[in-house]
């Protein structure tokens, strides 16, 4: 099982309604996903030669303004079990100063524009703990988790993020990552845990980082992951979806002139905004649809 | 005494109102056949499942999963797509769906006519057991796939692996064919073939020509385990 959604703003004046039509997405998806949650939200650009930084600790008590100023943000915002900050240098030497120095911290994602927000509870729970009715931004994805591979945790939930701003949600189950973890370990990607969907989001990002397009990086996927699968995939200013060849996974799609949406029923997309005169399919199988802008 | 058309009177569902469970429990109460008009189904599950009178259903917007399963003797009209299994396991009836049908339509299906004016995607047709499917656009792969009875008409062009492992179900394709499944092949189109075809056509509200289709059927080398068919299996 498994649910997934996606919501693309083509059009920029229906940023601060992002949450707004997002969160009833995600709870709609409750019957297919009820272990867990999480989402992936694009929002407003951090500062040039900044980035953001989404953290985790499973103690709401915890001491975050140690690691705060240890990696010289201004300040931090707390949502829940969740820190978001902004953070000078991008890239390498904060994240592997982070594990060296907490730890304890789990780093959700890391990026110009993505936050990442993911937790155990029913969909609901999740969309209230984190406000997500409240939140602005041009796309976000996210995934209700009903676990059959690996436990039921927060770092097992979805959406995953192994490359700065990218992020993947996953409806299926991959039956090569084992064999695929240890090829783009040696590439020296890092992977935290036994899931399969971090696996194939890792070789999106590794794709990516050798300066492939998001949409060359996921027809290669489709050589080189094995299994079944629905993706929906996030990116700095772009949305993609993609269906395995069998399509087992169930995937819709609404356009209109002012977004994109794909869940995985409709009733997902029925609230939207003119989805009664959008143009609504399926996905083709092993078809990759991208946006961006 | 309430006349005929008094107890056919139309009874209106809004299921941002009703449950579901509220539209199924009174078509199963009824006890005479009856016309039903749903609103705002926004593509919830199991829609006018396990009919067994004559009812006339007519779904104003977009069907879920299993829409219509198990129907018998009814009618039911679907104004809009239908999501996974639309019509599974009919028994008899008519089921017609305006837009298009996500996968597994008429799965495992035993009778009845379920007519797609849109495109079905995979596995439209699945185990079959004697119902018929006309589709007016065109559908995914794996159609038909183990069909043992009944018959399925594509109007459009049919994906890949079409018929795969069938035993006698009944396929008519008009356009392209992607890719015949193992132990599929074309057949002879016969006088009776036409006749079954003009029929089905007719019944579905179809202008297309019998004679523009091509035939397709089992080669029956599958049906029991044989050493020289090993590859095929």
């Amino acid at each position: 099982m498994c649910g997934i959604v996606g919501l693309f703003f083509k059009n920029s004046e229906m940023e601060p309604e992002l949450g707004h039509h997002f969160a009833p997405m995600l709870e709609t998806m409750c019957s297919r996903g009820p272990d867990s949650a999480g989402f992936a939200v694009y929002d407003q650009e951090s500062r040039e030669g900044w980035f953001k930084l989404s953290l985790y600790h499973p103690e709401l008590g915890y001491e975050w303004s140690k690691v705060a100023e240890g990696l010289g943000a201004v300040g931090f915002e707390k949502v829940a079990n969740h820190v978001l900050m902004e953070v000078p240098e991008p890239d390498g030497p904060v994240l592997q100063q982070m594990q060296l120095r907490w730890p304890e911290v789990t780093v959700m994602s890391a990026g110009r524009r993505i936050q990442i927000m993911k937790d155990m509870g029913t969909p609901q729970e999740v969309v209230e703990r984190f406000g997500v009715r409240g939140m602005r931004g041009s796309h976000a994805i996210g995934h209700t988790r009903m676990a059959t591979e690996s436990a039921v945790t927060t770092a097992g939930s979805h959406p995953f993020s192994t490359g700065m701003d990218v992020c993947l949600v996953h409806n299926g189950s991959l039956s090569n990552h084992n064999r695929l973890r240890l090829n783009l370990e040696r590439e020296g990607m890092v992977f935290h845990t036994e899931n399969d969907t971090e696996v194939a989001a890792g070789y999106l990002a590794w794709r990516l980082k050798q300066g492939k397009s998001l949409h060359d990086a996921l027809e290669a996927s489709l050589q080189d992951l094995d299994g079944f699968y629905t993706f929906a995939v996030g990116t700095h200013d772009g949305f993609a979806v993609l269906r395995d060849p069998v399509a087992c996974k169930p995937a819709v799609m609404a356009e209109t002139e002012d977004y994109v949406a794909m869940a995985s029923e409709y009733r997902s997309l029925a609230e939207l905004p003119g989805v009664e005169k959008a143009r609504l399919w399926e996905p083709e199988p092993g078809v990759v649809y991208s946006w961006s802008r | 005494m309430m006349s005929t058309i008094e107890k056919r009177r139309c009874a209106g569902f809004d299921l941002d109102v009703q449950s579901v469970r509220d539209l199924n429990g009174a078509l199963h109460a009824a006890v005479e056949p009856g016309v039903w008009e749903v609103i705002n189904p926004k593509g919830r599950h199991a829609l006018a499942v396990g009919l067994t009178l004559a009812h006339e259903v007519r779904i104003v917007g977009h069907a879920g999963y299993y829409c219509a399963g198990m129907n018998q003797l009814a009618k039911v009209v679907v104004e809009g797509n239908a999501g996974t299994g639309v019509a599974e396991n009919m028994m008899s009836g008519k089921v017609h769906v305006m837009g298009n049908a996500s996968q597994s339509a008429g799965a495992t299906a035993h009778g009845g006519l379920l007519v797609i004016d849109g495109d079905a995607s995979a596995r439209c047709g699945i185990s079959m057991k004697g119902i018929n499917v006309v589709v007016k656009g065109s559908v995914g792969h794996m159609s038909a796939f183990m069909g043992q009875s009944g018959t399925l008409v594509v109007c459009g062009d049919a994906g890949d692996a079409l018929g795969d492992s069938l035993y006698e179900a009944k396929l008519f394709v008009r356009g392209k064919v992607a890719s015949l499944g193992a132990d599929c092949v074309e057949k002879e189109m016969r006088a009776e073939h036409l006749v079954l075809l003009t029929r089905l056509l007719q019944e579905a509200g179809s202008g297309a020509k019998p004679e523009e289709f091509r035939r397709y059927g089992s080669a029956r080398k599958l049906y029991h385990f044989h050493s020289d068919h090993v590859a095929s299996y």
